[in-house]
């Protein structure tokens, strides 16, 4: 799995992941987004754009990190799924939780 | 080669012999079944409807009850071994699947957790093994790196959260490893090297979930003075209970797949953050209303402030009711409470700062412009707030995040609402529609308790996470499951509550041998009539579905530890219906010292005390002439029962643990 880290304008970090977000992945991303978190950026956009598959452990690691960002008074929030990674959403009733946005500049664009 | 087809044709052959041997002796157990749930009916029924003895109801309803409880015990027994058949062996184990194998600890001896981790990591198939220590102890770390093994323990989160015993430990584990499967194993099971080689081939079904293997100790003699073997549960019942898809997890011993469980774990977070919200925001929206009903206009300010929370509170309602998301809800509520909240603040000040400059004070100025933000914030959240409801509003607010703030970590694969996580965990896989396989083949040898202490606080805790489940998930009503999975899991809740019936049957014929009172209205004969049969198919099911193994000492067991499922039943109810705490202990795996505890077996002495003292007042009436003698012959027989299987605990109390046998002979 890749791992890379841009930061917008406005203080938002986006880590952007490419491959599978899997259980063999998972502990990595999760580690990445709370180092995010204490390095100061709460408001943190997961850009799904280059991941092919998704799991439940993927999942999860998204789901912790939406619980630091949150803690640290930010959000977390997912842009630019696939076909797979929007199955497994809608099919986890995660979308009721986690809200796919189009792009990573869209997702804090209306706070 | 051709020898090698041979063989196989010879194998096959075999195993076809051995499956309609078991197809006809499955065959013989439906009509033993069938005949114990007829006759049973028939006896049952009868003592309903026609020989009641309304004179002595107080103990004849008592009694016709724990009869009944005692035939629907044997009917959901009847039903599990109904399907019980011997799998055949597992497919063979792919190559390159991923596996961690957990070897849990709390507080046993260094040496024992490293006998099984180092078991553990002559598994042949490749694995990484871990040690998860919830003692946190440094010495353990330090053995884990010099055995090369992993070492995980709790983290910062689980600080001043739930704990979540042996569940918190598995989910804590499982954030910070990937293997595709995960063989549990307690510190004092160690594994044979083939264990994942022999079960991983189940899984090559993608809906297998778990697959368990049986729980056989190492330090238990043949006469098993505790009670420790469980051959009729691994065995005939856990067969049984894999023929209706519904084999149990038994926190053991068991493998499971990773995928599974954090599926688990993702439905039910979202879940339970929807339920968290709409709980939230419908007790927001009550506060508000009678909030703003009481209002009488003094205060401008607070009403403004009141009406724009209720806008916001409404309006997420209403945008929820629309379907959309939660987690952009709950976000956009919060900044428009906390805008509210600072807007109100920043007027007041304002306005104090007014006042202040009226009155001529100098430092006024200094609020006039921005107030410091850490003031407007503490005015905002805390109690220097005048505005109870509002600061209600905000604090109910506040709670509702998505991340499920009052746990340690929001996805909990492992359910965490019992002191037995693998039954609670098991009954929602099979919810889901995940299947689970009973491995009829012992992979893993532990160590059972070797004092009576230890092993009745063992047995009250799993009574407890029975009840606590049957409480708290009813299986007769989880959706998902099918009406034998519903049964399978209450025939096991259901035997838990055999200490009130067996009270009831110390009580009857106590009564009867002591002052003459029958419960049951009807001759001797017919009586015999009715129930020798039924007693008899009865315990001719026991023994054709055991298929020869030794089920006596179980039996007896479950006569003579009565006070300890009542107490369980009790401390349950206490726990789920009163919030009370269970009061629950780890199951220590080495021996407690002591003399013989009376205190543990007060209730036990007792009852024996009356049956024999009873039995001789029989006797003696008998001569004297006063007393039925076939009614009190029956109730003689049925006192001696009782009294055999609270005799269990006599070899219970001298036992001096494993390996101390053979010296007290020489």
């Amino acid at each position: 799995m890749n791992q890379n880290v841009r930061h917008l304008d406005d203080g938002v970090a986006v880590l952007s992941l490419g491959g599978k977000l899997n259980m063999v992945s998972a502990p990595a991303v999760r580690e990445s987004i709370a180092g995010l978190v204490a390095g100061g950026s709460s408001r943190v956009v997961v850009n799904l754009e280059g991941v092919e598959f998704l799991d439940s452990s993927g999942l999860g690691a998204l789901i912790s990190g939406l619980k630091s960002t949150r803690q640290a008074g930010g959000d977390l929030r997912i842009a630019a799924p696939g076909e797979q990674v929007r199955l497994v959403l809608r099919l986890t009733n995660m979308e009721r939780v986690l809200v796919p946005f189009e792009t990573a500049e869209e997702a804090f664009a209306r706070a | 080669m051709a020898g090698t087809i041979v063989r196989t044709r010879a194998a096959v052959r075999l195993e076809r012999r051995h499956r309609e041997r078991d197809e006809r002796r499955l065959l013989l157990v439906r009509v033993v079944a069938v005949l114990t749930v007829v006759l049973g009916l028939n006896y049952i029924g009868w003592r309903w409807l026609f020989s009641l003895n309304w004179d002595a109801a107080w103990i004849a309803i008592p009694l016709v009850v724990a009869e009944t409880y005692s035939l629907i015990d044997v009917t959901l027994f009847a039903l599990t071994v109904w399907r019980a058949r011997r799998r055949t062996q597992a497919p063979v184990a792919p190559a390159g699947l991923t596996v961690d194998v957990f070897v849990t600890t709390y507080d046993e001896p260094v040496e024992l957790v490293l006998d099984t981790v180092e078991a553990a990591k002559r598994i042949t198939y490749p694995h990484l093994t871990w040690i998860l220590d919830d003692g946190d102890r440094p010495e353990l770390r330090r053995a884990a790196e010099r055995a090369g093994v992993g070492y995980v323990t709790r983290g910062q989160d689980w600080h001043d959260r739930p704990r979540h015993a042996k569940a918190g430990n598995l989910n804590n584990a499982m954030m910070s490893t990937e293997g595709e499967f995960i063989l549990i194993l307690d510190a004092d099971q160690v594994p044979e090297p083939e264990i994942l080689d022999r079960t991983l081939g189940w899984f090559t079904d993608p809906r297998v979930a778990l697959v368990q293997t049986p729980q056989e100790f190492r330090n238990v003699p043949a006469r098993d003075p505790l009670g420790s073997d469980a051959p009729l549960f691994y065995g005939p019942i856990q067969q049984g209970k894999d023929g209706w898809n519904a084999a149990f997890f038994c926190g053991s011993n068991a493998i499971l797949r990773r995928e599974a469980l954090m599926h688990l774990a993702i439905a039910r977070y979202v879940a339970q953050v929807e339920r968290n919200v709409h709980r939230a925001l419908k007790q927001a929206h009550r506060v508000l209303t009678r909030a703003l009903a009481r209002d009488n206009g003094d205060d401008p300010l607070l009403d403004a402030a009141l009406a724009a929370l209720e806008h916001a509170v409404r309006e997420t309602r209403r945008a929820l009711a629309q379907g959309e998301p939660v987690g952009l809800c709950t976000f956009r509520l919060q900044r428009a409470v906390e805008e509210i909240a600072e807007e109100m603040v920043s007027v007041q000040l304002r306005e104090l700062a007014a006042d202040l400059a009226d009155l001529g004070e100098v430092e006024a100025a200094q609020f006039a412009g921005s107030p410091p933000s850490e003031t407007l914030h503490q005015l905002a959240t805390g109690e220097a707030s005048p505005l109870a409801a509002f600061a209600k509003v905000q604090a109910l607010i506040r709670s509702i995040d998505v991340d499920l703030g009052g746990e340690a970590q929001p996805l909990m694969p492992l359910a965490t609402i019992s002191v037995t996580e693998d039954m609670a965990t098991a009954m929602r896989l099979h919810a889901a529609g995940w299947k689970s396989v009973y491995h009829h083949e012992t992979l893993a040898w532990g160590l059972a308790p070797e004092d009576l202490r230890t092993m009745m606080r063992q047995r009250l805790r799993w009574a407890q996470g029975t009840v606590q489940v049957m409480l708290r998930e009813n299986p007769l009503v989880q959706r998902g499951l099918t009406l034998a999975q519903r049964l399978m899991y209450t025939a096991t809740m259901w035997s838990y509550l055999s200490g009130f019936a067996t009270v009831v049957y110390f009580l009857a014929p106590a009564l009867f041998l002591t002052v003459g009172i029958l419960p049951v209205d009807a001759g001797a004969v017919e009586f015999l009539l009715r129930f020798l049969p039924f007693l008899a198919v009865n315990r001719l099911l026991f023994l054709v579905a055991s298929r020869g193994i030794p089920t006596r000492r179980g039996r007896q067991y479950s006569v003579a530890l009565f006070p300890v499922w009542i107490r369980a039943t009790r401390t349950a109810i206490g726990n789920v219906v009163f919030k009370r705490p269970l009061d629950f202990v780890v199951t220590p795996k080495t021996r407690q010292l002591g003399g013989v505890p009376w205190r543990l077996i007060f209730w036990q002495c007792a009852a024996a005390a009356v049956l024999l003292l009873a039995s001789v007042v029989g006797v003696v009436r008998i001569l004297l002439g006063v007393a039925e003698p076939v009614g009190t012959l029956v109730n003689l027989v049925w006192v001696g029962v009782d009294l055999a299987a609270l005799a269990v605990l006599v070899p219970a109390i001298r036992y001096r643990g494993f390996g101390t046998e053979k010296g007290a002979i020489s």
